[in-house]
């Protein structure tokens, strides 16, 4: 319970952050060259100054930007983030039909550069400056140094153009009529490329972080006392060190989620998946501010989120967390 | 020199100079290999790399020489990983500095902001920066720099907040010296080495912002940027994929450059976490 008051305390800090958060984009957006109405007269095909006139007063936008802001404000409250001129659906729909791409592509990545960077980080760890480590530290150099949209076209020429092994874009085959596990498989096929190419980055940091969080646990009294007490080295790593040694990795699926989310919106364009990340360049190109508002305002939440759920692990984690302070 | 000696032990950080080095000498000599425009047509489209003698490196889709694409990329790159940093650095250090120091409602408050900014995933209000102020040079690199103060200023804050109550900063408040001149005269000057170290992450991070950026197409697609060529490339993908690919390998080998320099500066300055 105590766990959870304390995780809330910090999502309740968190709302102002994200009022602050909307305000700066409202407001910034209102520089933008163009509004929503130009962009839909240009889709039209043109048309009159009054019709653009009755279109500015029907979607508001005649009225002063104080009360956009504060009419903008109000509807978040209620979950209205407006109408997509562009989609012609409300924004809300259109987030929502993109939100699943994007959290699966999160969710393997974020589970694929964990568990690897983990594995590789102990690894290095034990054999700290023999072969081993000098070989996974290179590798994770280079990993962190390369452009994850060049990967992935890289990826794409060996995987899906030479080898033909896996597909070069989409979530599911088109021409497929497969269902259930089938169906599920496809899109799993279809996620490989993906989830390795927006991982890349995060295993590279990972691994070297817990490189270097098992180094500094290796060397503490506790870990002296347990061998002394004559365990064996693999239960001394799993049952002492990595509990501990996990704690910094935590830490850095918080403050890494809005690095991942900007992520996809590359990688997303690259694979062409149908995700929040090509929404979101979308609606730059489309000139649709409300869509990108709507993203912003949906991202945001997200990154909340996440770190609203590693609160609780980490305070499952470490109980002093929640007995201290 | 000390520091200097502790620097050229480590062969990575030697290998890293090297590196960055060379990319350094691609960007004065490219007016010089290259006297031409780099974006003008240079001859026969997608020529392959090795097979003639005029473009070692082939040309891209339109005919453009790519050796030269990636002599002037090398300045593009560099100018904005070094513009955008030194923006990025000193916006961080001014805030870090004055949040660190008053403390209060003003570290509160600016601490409100940083957090706002780190919760707004970086490269979309990059989007958003680049969609209403467009997308020239200019642009580009104050938006990078824009949005990665937020990691120099936290840091700048922590080193401020371990030193402000030293003896060193007592005495000079005792001596009547302004806030002003204890924070950048006296403060700061200790504070700056591990910013100055971490400012090398934030040019490996300004450069591949930009070149995503360049990828999308949403760059100044008036000059040789290694990612415009890239986004370039992806048209041709199927076949002539060394368009992508080579531009590609210079991104990575700057990067790991930059990257590679600020570790080994870091270990020499903190000999005693070396390898960590």
């Amino acid at each position: 319970m105590r766990v959870l008051s304390l995780a809330g305390r910090r999502l309740a800090a968190s709302i102002p952050t994200l009022f602050l958060i909307l305000i700066g984009v409202f407001l910034l957006l209102q520089f933008a060259p163009g509004d929503t109405v130009d962009a839909m007269m240009a889709q039209m095909g043109g048309g009159d100054a009054k019709t653009a006139e009755d279109l500015r007063r029907f979607y508001g936008l005649d009225l002063s930007v104080s009360a956009q802001l504060a009419s903008y404000l109000w509807r978040l409250v209620r979950f209205d983030l407006g109408f997509s001129a562009i989609y012609g659906k409300p924004v809300a729909t259109v987030i929502a039909e993109r939100l699943p791409a994007t959290i699966l592509l999160m969710t393997a990545s974020l589970s694929f550069a964990f568990f690897f960077g983990l594995i590789l980080g102990v690894v290095a760890a034990r054999g700290v400056n023999k072969w081993p480590d000098t070989l996974i530290s290179t590798v994770g150099l280079i990993f962190y140094a390369t452009p994850s949209f060049w990967f992935g076209l890289m990826a794409i020429v060996v995987f899906s153009i030479y080898l033909q092994w896996l597909p070069a874009g989409g979530l599911s085959d088109i021409t497929s009529t497969a269902t259930g596990i089938w169906a599920v498989l496809d899109t799993a096929r279809h996620l490989v490329l993906p989830t390795l190419t927006l991982g890349l980055i995060f295993l590279a940091i990972y691994l070297r972080i817990m490189r270097a969080s098992m180094l500094e646990v290796l060397n503490l009294d506790f870990v002296r006392t347990a061998r002394s007490k004559g365990l064996d080295e693999t239960r001394i790593i799993t049952r002492h060190v990595l509990r501990n040694a996990l704690l910094p990795m935590v830490t850095l699926i918080g403050l890494q989620a809005g690095t991942m989310l900007g992520g996809s919106v590359v990688v997303e364009s690259v694979f062409s998946l149908p995700g929040l990340g090509r929404l979101a360049y979308e609606s730059v190109v489309q000139r649709d501010l409300n869509t990108l508002l709507g993203i912003i305002f949906v991202s945001a939440l997200l990154v909340i989120t996440v770190n609203f759920i590693v609160d609780l692990i980490y305070a499952r984690l470490d109980p002093r967390i929640t007995t201290g302070a | 020199m000390e520091i200097v000696r502790a620097y050229f032990r480590s062969p990575p950080a030697v290998i890293g100079l090297l590196l960055l080095l060379v990319v350094i000498a691609m960007a004065v000599s490219a007016g010089w290999l290259f006297p031409r425009d780099p974006l003008a047509l240079a001859g026969r489209p997608l020529v392959w790399p090795f097979t003639n003698p005029r473009f070692p490196l082939g040309t891209d889709n339109s005919g453009r020489d790519i050796a030269a694409q990636i002599f002037y990329g090398a300045r593009i790159s560099l100018l904005i990983g070094g513009v955008a940093t030194v923006i990025a650095v000193a916006i961080g250090i001014v805030i870090g500095a004055v949040s660190g120091y008053y403390g209060g409602w003003v570290d509160n408050v600016l601490m409100r902001v940083t957090e706002a900014f780190q919760t707004l995933p970086n490269f979309l209000l990059l989007l958003v920066l680049i969609a209403v102020f467009g997308s020239t040079i200019t642009t580009v690199i104050v938006a990078v720099g824009i949005v990665s103060w937020p990691a120099p200023a936290r840091l700048t804050r922590a080193e401020f907040l371990s030193l402000r109550n030293r003896e060193f900063v007592q005495a000079g408040r005792t001596l009547g010296l302004k806030d002003l001149k204890l924070i950048f005269g006296e403060i700061l000057p200790n504070a700056l080495p591990p910013v100055i170290v971490y400012a090398s992450v934030v040019m490996a991070v300004s450069i591949l912002l930009e070149s995503a950026l360049a990828f999308l197409r949403l760059s100044d697609p008036n000059v040789a940027s290694w990612g415009n060529l890239i986004g370039l490339g992806r048209d041709v993908l199927r076949v002539q994929w060394y368009v992508s690919a080579i531009p590609g390998i210079a991104i990575l080998v700057t990067v790991l450059a930059v990257s590679l320099v600020g570790q080994g500066l870091n270990d020499a300055l903190n000999p005693r976490l070396k390898g960590r």
